[in-house]
């Protein structure tokens, strides 16, 4: 089921699934910080692990990384990553402190707890979505913050998907602010990794066998 | 000596060999063990980005051998003999291996990077070879570079800065 029988039509399933829960994420995260929000047409694709890091903007990139489990009918891995210097603005906008900076020594715990709270907000406001538009549960654990190089924190989404195969599906969805340059590397993302057992069920779910 | 080499990169669930005066090195390790067979006579060098402890975790057949510890550093062992190094010669650092996420489950998938540090210390003991760095565990990922001609791994962290070993 995995690495073959995958059609195009199974893509654009996927792709409709990144879109409604990017949409309702970065709503909500535009409410949050009262601030307009760009999402890109999602991407679902077949990539190399290798090529799942470039895609977060290479492995050495330092970002703030919101990681969950999901469980329930289906399983697999989130992330929420930010580039450190977008988390920043996003941070210092909600808890109104300018210097705040994630990249120094002992940052602040209410910023650590602002970020947590942004990536659990955001996080259920996508998985809610994907779940009422499939009718599936979907019970997300508590998400986990981690400010750091790329590779390290994705590679740990990729655990699950290594015991089957060397390539990953991943629904990716970039965002962006506004008013910022449209720098191709600086974006935040939401990857959402299903298990691969997952898959046909949410294909059935959608009435795609 | 101006080092003229170039920078072999190995990604995720990846092995290479380098001769001096190049180096080789692995980004963004996290729960995954950059492992590393060196001689210090030849300045031959071997690096593997291994991901899971074992491959009977694997699911299905014809495997990245590289992915593993158990199938990678056999592997990595016979490509350095025909390299002409013999395994008794050989030497390992290893760096990695952290925990990335706290978690309250102990679900035994969430402590990946402990187990994989587990795996590759039982190999390399199996094939008897002395490890004579490490710099495993915590939480902080690792860019790791080793340089066959001073025999040092340099390793690069976001927290905690840049020390050789």
């Amino acid at each position: 089921m995995y690495d073959k029988n995958i059609t195009s039509m199974h893509l654009d399933v996927l792709k409709e699934i990144g879109n409604i829960g990017a949409a309702h994420a970065a709503t909500s995260l535009s409410t949050l910080l009262n601030k307009k929000i760009d999402m890109k047409v999602p991407k679902v694709e077949m990539v190399s692990f290798d090529d799942m890091m470039d895609l977060a903007g290479g492995p050495e990139s330092v970002v703030a990384g919101i990681f969950l489990r999901i469980a329930g009918d289906v399983s697999g891995s989130m992330f929420f990553v930010l580039p450190v210097e977008q988390a920043n603005r996003f941070i210092r906008r909600l808890i109104q402190d300018e210097n705040f900076d994630f990249q120094t020594e002992g940052f602040s715990e209410i910023g650590a707890s602002a970020m947590q709270e942004l990536g659990n907000i955001l996080s259920g406001s996508y998985l809610s979505a994907l779940s009422d538009f499939t009718n599936l549960k979907i019970y997300p654990t508590v998400p986990s913050l981690c400010i750091d190089m790329v590779g390290a924190i994705i590679s740990f989404g990729l655990v699950e998907v290594s015991h089957y195969s060397d390539y990953v599906i991943v629904i990716d969805t970039a965002i962006n602010e506004e008013e910022v340059i449209n720098e191709e590397s600086v974006k935040g993302h939401f990857f959402l990794l299903p298990d691969p057992d997952s898959f046909k069920v949410i294909f059935q779910a959608l009435g795609v066998s | 000596m101006i080092n003229q080499g170039q920078v072999v990169k190995v990604g995720i669930a990846d092995m290479n060999i380098v001769k001096a005066p190049n180096t080789i090195r692995t980004s963004g390790l996290g729960s995954c063990v950059g492992v590393v067979l060196y001689d210090e006579k030849s300045k031959i060098a071997g690096l593997i980005h291994v991901m899971l402890p074992d491959s009977n975790l694997g699911r299905i057949e014809n495997m990245n051998i590289a992915k593993f510890a158990d199938t990678s550093i056999p592997v990595m062992i016979d490509q350095l003999k025909l390299e002409g190094i013999q395994p008794y010669k050989l030497r390992a650092k290893i760096a990695g291996g952290a925990q990335m996420f706290q978690f309250s489950s102990n679900k035994d998938s969430m402590r990946i990077g402990p187990r994989n540090v587990e795996a590759v210390k039982a190999y390399l003991k199996k094939y008897s070879i002395p490890i004579i760095a490490e710099d495993i565990g915590g939480n902080s990922g690792r860019t790791i570079e080793f340089d066959p001609i001073t025999s040092l791994l340099n390793i690069r962290t976001v927290k905690q800065g840049v020390r050789d070993i």
